[in-house]
């Protein structure tokens, strides 16, 4: 393992997009190991643009993508992507084989993995997101709230260096959301969860970032960003009604 | 949200044909249609033995008649087609029921509605006894092209969300007052049909990124792996082997 190096990397990435719409003006950004960080900011601020640079599916027209010291390029593109582990919003594009058990199985089996190493990974991940009995059910027999948990095993059976979460808390219902919470803080794992949801940034990470039009904009504990009102309207960000954040707990 | 959607023809139990192999019974079906299509048509004890020979292993896999009786309906089109030829077929003519019907025309009718009936049923064992999920694996060892089974077994995946897909389209269709009474509505629906084709393809897009941020390189890894043993091909050859002697015997007595 790289332990020296920091989870994430970015440094002065930009991005435009082929018919010429720049999404990212540089983006610097450091997440050290087993930290658990937010990035917020508005639709269309460049979020999801950032997180296809991570592993590597959008290819950085300007600066660099390091994970655990390993820059991302063309040569390094497997082990990239098994070292972030990327959950996408919607748990049908993630789920799609036929069993749970397959599925969760597809990245470790990608890797090279068979027989009773790759059952262990498979129920290792389940078991960790509270999974397990869905073994060899197909996904769309669960419902939505147990797809997003295995769209977290899935990538999770892959050991990756850090989990990149899109969305983690949209449809879920407010008991699902908690069950979420509770296995993500559960993880020791580096997270970076993209997300609207500031009340759920603010219960799971220390840390938040603020994107937008295409830069981080604010870095610091999620607590005192969030209690900057001019900080929040200045990005298009808002707390939901009644929900108030004091700079200094207590 | 997404009701459980089960596939009917699929009766899971635990009997010898339900753990045999997806491979074994595909060839077994297909070995068993070709000899019941190689029967003479004239010898009419070779097709109860053939239909003896299916009532055997349905027994075996304890699926009830009624269960297949009720899938034979997907039959009903050949039926009617056969039930025409004897009518508006030439060459020589006999009553029955006084109805002038051409006799090569019954002998063609019967000979395509035993010969169907035979291999409907016993597709329908096969489906019974087999989850679709592992027919596709089967189909996988035996050498089926696997981009045409990635297709298939996404299509199993996501049969459902589509279909859940045109539902939500339908309910929003309807509560804004659509209803669709004659051919002047088409266009709403064709309007429905292409909207659902670009969502779907969407989707395919998006699931693309996510099994590339798995590690997809285009090739489907083999997760489960079924092998199978000498035992079961053995066990699987009792039926075409008993059908294709049924067969000979039917045309040594010729």
């Amino acid at each position: 393992m790289t332990s020296g190096s920091p989870s994430l990397v970015v440094s002065r990435l930009a991005y435009a997009y082929p018919d010429g719409t720049q999404a990212l003006y540089g983006v610097d950004l450091t997440i050290r190991r087993g930290e658990r960080v937010a990035l917020l900011g508005p639709n269309g601020a460049g979020k999801t643009t950032l997180v296809m640079h991570l592993n590597g599916i959008l290819t950085a027209g300007h600066g660099t993508v390091e994970v655990g010291g390993l820059p991302v390029r063309a040569g390094t593109l497997p082990e990239i992507r098994r070292r972030v582990g990327l959950v996408f919003q919607d748990p049908d594009d993630q789920l799609f084989m036929p069993t749970v058990r397959e599925d969760v199985a597809f990245g470790p089996a990608n890797l090279g993995l068979r027989g009773a190493e790759l059952d262990r990974r498979v129920r290792d991940a389940l078991e960790r997101v509270g999974m397990l009995d869905a073994l060899d059910r197909p996904p769309h027999h669960l419902s939505f709230g147990q797809r997003r948990r295995v769209a977290v095993a899935t990538v999770l059976a892959m050991e990756p260096e850090i989990l990149v979460l899109d969305e983690p808390s949209s449809n879920l219902d407010p008991a699902s959301r908690r069950e979420l919470a509770e296995i993500l803080r559960s993880l020791d794992v580096t997270v970076l969860m993209v997300t609207h949801d500031l009340p759920y940034a603010l219960e799971l990470c220390e840390r938040s970032l603020v994107m937008s039009e295409g830069v981080i904009a604010a870095d610091g504990p999620t607590r005192t960003l969030l209690a900057d009102e001019r900080l929040l309207a200045e990005h298009r960000l808002e707390l939901p009604y009644g929900f108030a954040v004091p700079a200094h707990p207590g | 949200m997404s009701a459980g959607h089960h596939h009917p023809i699929y009766r899971p139990a635990d009997t010898p044909v339900h753990r045999l192999p997806p491979q074994c019974k595909l060839v077994a079906v297909v070995a068993f249609a070709v000899c019941v299509v190689a029967t003479p048509r004239e010898r009419f004890w070779a097709f109860a033995v053939h239909a003896l020979l299916l009532a055997a292993v349905a027994v075996a896999a304890r699926v009830p008649a009624g269960a297949i009786a009720r899938r034979m309906v997907i039959e009903v089109p050949f039926v009617l087609f056969a039930l025409a030829i004897p009518v508006i077929g030439t060459g020589e003519r006999v009553q029955v029921l006084g109805m002038s019907l051409s006799l090569p025309g019954l002998w063609a009718a019967w000979n395509i509605l035993a010969k169907a009936t035979l291999g409907v049923a016993a597709s329908i064992l096969l489906a019974a006894t087999t989850e679709p999920r592992m027919m596709l694996l089967g189909a996988e060892r035996l050498r089926l092209p696997r981009l045409l089974v990635q297709i298939a077994t996404f299509m199993l995946r996501y049969l459902d969300v589509i279909l859940d897909q045109m539902r939500r389209m339908r309910v929003a269709r309807e509560s804004r007052g659509f209803v669709a009474r004659d051919l002047r509505q088409a266009p709403v629906l064709a309007k429905s049909a292409g909207a659902l084709f670009i969502r779907a393809y969407e989707r395919g897009e998006r699931v693309h990124l996510a099994m590339l941020s798995r590690g997809y390189t285009g090739e489907m890894p083999t997760i489960r792996d079924i092998s199978a043993s000498g035992r079961d091909w053995g066990t699987a050859a009792i039926l075409p082997c008993l059908a294709a002697a049924t067969a000979l015997l039917a045309w040594s007595t010729t």
